[in-house]
């Protein structure tokens, strides 16, 4: 399945400030209560992790149920102190695992 | 069309039997139990932006700060939101440190009823706060077929 996420940083961020971090992840998050058309009731699939790292470091990470709104938004501070790469990986039920990555740039 | 007493109480039982089940605030507690591990929580701190008016359930912004310093010495280190009446209580816990800067986040939720919202911090010296938000659905989270 082709997944789609946006990971947005600042573009003007300096040193020392506290800047915000945002996830969006195209997913559909079935919770698993839905029963189809047929009456079949829908299997869960969700997203149940989300870890963002700053070049290797975990800075952020959530573990997310199924009241988490389909389309997963996740917002969060990071203390900007140099430039590097932040990695998000979400992972969930089915066993599938995704990546997606942001340059922070961070002016002295 | 003349509505006698028995049809509205089969109504009202028949809307009763085909929702699904739902969590109570007896399964919230003991969740709520487990994330503290036992601590008790104290009220404060901890801010939580909900709208009280929700028209649809199904994607709710929720926004939750947590007065902090966040340095190596103070800081948050869990955050947890849960509801008394979705079919599970747990919504989310977000794992902060230092390095956040400040302990602001934020997601979209779902709401399967009117119910209440906590939400939970976990400092590093083992403390716990607290609040919570009443918060009225019109259209609910589609829990049921559709």
């Amino acid at each position: 399945m082709a997944t789609r996420a946006l990971l947005t940083v600042p573009t003007a961020a300096r040193r020392g400030d506290v800047i915000t971090i945002r996830l969006l992840i195209q997913h559909s998050m079935e919770t698993g209560y839905r029963t189809s058309s047929d009456g079949q009731r829908l299997q869960r699939d969700i997203i149940r992790r989300v870890e963002c790292r700053f070049d290797g470091e975990l800075v952020f990470a959530a573990d997310t149920f199924a009241a988490i709104a389909a389309n997963p938004y996740l917002a969060f501070s990071l203390l900007a102190t140099r430039s590097g790469v932040l990695t998000a990986t979400w992972s969930g039920d089915n066993g599938f695992a995704h990546t997606e990555s942001a340059v922070l740039t961070v002016a002295a | 069309m003349a509505v006698d007493r028995r049809s509205t109480v089969i109504a009202c039982f028949g809307t009763l039997l085909l929702r699904p089940a739902l969590a109570t605030p007896e399964t919230m507690r003991s969740a709520i139990n487990l994330f503290t591990q036992g601590r008790t929580p104290r009220d404060g701190r901890v801010t939580l932006e909900i709208s009280p008016l929700v028209e649809n359930g199904n994607a709710v912004p929720v926004g939750v700060s947590v007065q902090s310093a966040m340095t190596a010495v103070e800081h948050v280190q869990r955050i947890a939101l849960f509801t008394s009446l979705n079919p599970q209580p747990e919504v989310a816990v977000f794992y902060l440190g230092p390095h956040n800067g400040a302990a602001v986040v934020a997601t979209r939720m779902r709401l399967a009823t009117s119910q209440t919202v906590v939400v939970l911090a976990v400092m590093n010296d083992g403390s716990v706060w607290q609040t919570r938000s009443d918060v009225l659905v019109t259209l609910a989270a589609c829990v049921e077929g559709g």
